[in-house]
């Protein structure tokens, strides 16, 4: 599974990342997290950071943050 | 009903000495408290149901196609309802211009989006009610209209960051169809979100209103803030700008100072000070507009608040 977390780096940002890891984490899933923060990069998929890309596909965009429960079930959704 | 239940508190269960200065700050403090907490929650809540229904992607469809004056009328009203906060406006800038929105519309939707906020709506209409609130969404809808025309007719496109410009996605951006329930989560979301990141800042604020209410005296203000000073108006608008995002921990303050003599214009050119031209938004816009857009765009939103600043102190 390939994850890209959207975000020019405020705290509502950081605070996905950690967000997704956890969610990763608990669900024991093997997944590439990686952090994009190039603002040209992010626009490809969306305007409203922060932003979680799951295979290529945009899964959840803009604030507020999901909650973990959420993260984990758009998780599962791409984990096929 | 709420102020009985704050004289209760004050006279009956600490049972401070009715018409004493501390019981006078105390009930103030209370009374504001339960108030401004209890329209924060109800007002954010709604609000943001209806923000739900315009996404940064519908809103730049909407204004793709408009044309100078009806899109800044448009622009500045939907940055009222679309939700959006000081970090995304690169991204959003850059979406805009690849969508072909003019240059002094994509500026009528960044001067009303953070003015028009909702922090500084429920507060005014908690503290001043519902006249002022409407004169002051009233002012800052004038303001991004008119900022966002002027900067338009300057023709300033050139000194946008050109990579600005390089940029084609070429295809709309997916909006996520959302069901009510999805909406009415994300609006609960959203208001404890909000309380959350504001709670502290408006008790600190709504203590030292309640101070400044029961122990500076009348009229305090009336000789240096008063009508008759014409250097109010400028000297609150500077003092406003270094004074950001905190809508929040500024307004209860200033109501307390108007009791104190300070006057509406001034009160009104302080607060969209404080609320559209911050400090930290002029760096991150720093990274899609070169210093010298950036200074005329300043320059226009001083200009512009310290005149409707003198506008209001002369007819109120």
């Amino acid at each position: 599974m390939e994850i890209k977390v959207l975000g020019p780096g405020c705290p509502n940002c950081q605070q996905m990342e950690e967000l997704i890891k956890k969610a990763v984490k608990e669900l024991g899933f093997d997944a590439k997290i990686e952090k994009v923060t190039d603002m040209l990069e992010i626009m490809k998929y969306t305007m409203s950071t922060p932003g979680l890309v799951v295979n290529g596909k945009l899964k959840h965009s803009g604030k507020p943050l999901p909650s973990l429960e959420k993260v984990k079930e758009l998780l599962r959704q791409e984990n096929v | 009903m709420l102020k009985e239940l704050a004289d209760y508190f004050t006279y009956n269960i600490i049972q401070l000495e009715p018409g004493s200065r501390l019981a006078d700050a105390i009930d103030f403090f209370i009374y504001d408290t339960i108030k401004i907490f209890f329209l924060l929650s109800v007002i954010i809540f709604v609000i943001s149901i209806i923000r739900s229904y315009f996404p940064p992607e519908k809103t730049r469809r909407i204004l793709s196609h408009k044309k100078e004056f009806m899109g800044n009328i448009l622009a500045a009203l939907l940055g009222i309802v679309t939700p959006f906060c000081s970090c995304s406006a690169v991204p959003l800038f850059i979406g805009f211009v690849e969508a072909g929105i003019p240059l002094g519309v994509t500026f009528s939707f960044l001067i009303s989006s953070p003015m028009v906020n909702e922090i500084a709506v429920v507060l005014l209409f908690g503290l001043f009610g519902w006249k002022v609130t409407a004169i002051y969404i009233g002012a800052g809808l004038f303001v991004a209209i008119f900022g966002g025309l002027v900067i338009g007719k300057l023709k300033l496109e050139k000194w946008v960051e050109e990579y600005v410009y390089t940029f084609h996605n070429g295809q709309e951006y997916e909006i996520t169809k959302q069901s009510f329930k999805e909406r009415l989560r994300y609006a609960k979301n959203n208001t404890i979100d909000i309380l959350k990141r504001v709670w502290l800042y408006i008790l600190i604020a709504i203590g030292i209103g309640g101070f400044i209410h029961g122990y500076v005296p009348e009229d305090f203000l009336t000789h240096y803030a008063g009508k008759g000073n014409v250097f109010a108006v400028p000297v609150a608008v500077l003092i406003g700008v270094p004074l950001y995002a905190n809508a929040a921990g500024v307004i209860p303050i200033v109501y307390a100072l108007m009791e104190k003599g300070l006057s509406m214009g001034t009160v009104l050119a302080f607060m969209m000070a404080v609320t559209a031209l911050s400090l930290p938004e002029m760096i991150i816009l720093r990274k899609v507009l070169k210093i010298p857009l950036l200074s005329v765009f300043v320059g226009i939103m001083t200009v512009t608040i310290i005149a409707v600043g003198y506008l209001f102190n002369a007819i109120l």
